[in-house]
């Protein structure tokens, strides 16, 4: 009787182990998109004219962005918190690779887009490709976007999500425009710490 | 003495406000965001007082060469930005054009805007009498990467 009971115990003990090893599911401000039908790879060109894939960012973890230089807000406001992030990440701020992807290409050229990104910081990466790639992308990546004519020209309508990606490229985070630079500082943290994969 | 001068502050504020009233439109904190070159449209943002219920009907500038005046509104994730004729300018109340809101488009700019740069708007605006009048505004650029939420 009492061996048993230190098998049981033993047994308990074991279970306790096994289900550590899977670290509970962490808490994030954002949208915790681990595991969801994302295909965040792309193929996508560079200011200096070369092809980037996600893989070239292995390794890193990439903040992506889906916008248009003519965006008069919103789209600044995602990159002005970008920068915020990386200078509040400290230490950490090199494992963050920034990536903004043209929804308006025509308008969106290469130098446009170096110069665009350069005046936030000069590691941030503006990307463009033709207008299929670019709604493929964007539909790998569930990012809607729409071109509205306006008075004498047209504008943009679209999503305004940060996407996290982690070093083994797999989707993870969705950080919406509301969210402050210091909760998506937190949530990067806790997804540099976390060895939750699903 | 406690009473007194909450009476006299009372009082302060009634006369600043009437002074307020007396004027014409106020705007204050006008900006607009710096560019890099070869972008061709930006944001102008400010705040506007009218002494008596108005509209913003126009804004036109010589930096640019077609003005709007926009709305931005953002609905399940998705950004959307509207023209819209006109802003309501309700008799007293601070009415702000700020990122997430109103704002100004400053398209086919004629030259890039650099931070520090004054930007020369014009409003019209118009009273429920139909009469209409121009204000002259004077906007600073702010570098492009200046975050949303400078003040």
């Amino acid at each position: 009787m009492k061996r048993r009971l230190f098998l049981l115990a033993g047994t308990a003990g074991l279970l306790t182990l096994a289900a550590c090893e899977q670290e509970p599911k962490p808490h994030y401000n954002g949208l915790d998109l681990t595991g969801g039908d994302y295909k965040p790879d792309f193929k996508l060109s560079g200011p200096d004219g070369r092809v980037y894939t996600l893989a070239d960012f292995k390794g890193k973890y990439v903040m992506v962005f889906f916008g248009f230089t003519q965006c008069p807000d919103v789209c600044p406001t995602a990159l002005s918190r970008a920068v915020e992030i990386r200078q509040k990440l400290g230490l950490d701020a090199d494992k963050l690779q920034v990536i903004f992807i043209s929804i308006d290409p025509e308008r969106d050229t290469p130098a446009l887009l170096g110069e665009y990104m350069r005046a936030f910081d000069p590691s941030f990466l503006g990307l463009r490709t033709d207008p299929q790639n670019t709604a493929q992308t964007a539909f790998n990546y569930k990012v809607f976007y729409r071109r509205v004519p306006s008075g004498s020209s047209y504008t943009m309508d679209h999503t305004a999500i940060s996407y996290v990606i982690d070093p083994e490229g797999r989707m993870r985070l969705g950080l919406k425009h509301t969210l402050t630079g210091d909760e998506c500082v937190q949530d990067i943290k806790t997804l540099m710490k976390s060895k939750y994969t699903l | 003495m406690t009473y007194l001068k909450t009476l006299l502050a009372t009082a302060l504020t009634v006369l600043s406000f009437s002074a307020i009233a007396q004027n014409t439109v106020k705007v204050t904190d006008a900006w607009v965001r710096a560019t890099v070159p070869q972008q061709k449209a930006t944001g102008a943002f400010m705040q506007i007082t009218a002494p008596k219920n108005m509209r913003l009907l126009e804004v036109r500038s010589t930096v640019a060469g077609v003005a709007e005046i926009h709305e931005m509104s953002t609905v399940d994730n998705m950004m959307r930005m509207r023209q819209v004729k006109e802003v309501p300018l309700p008799a007293g109340k601070a009415v702000e054009l700020q990122p997430g809101g109103y704002h100004v488009m400053l398209l086919e700019l004629k030259n890039q805007v650099k931070a520090g740069d004054k930007i020369p708007l014009t409003l019209v605006v118009e009273g429920e009498d139909k009469h209409r009048e121009t204000i002259e505004v004077t906007a600073v650029a702010r570098p492009l990467g200046s975050a949303a939420m400078s003040h």
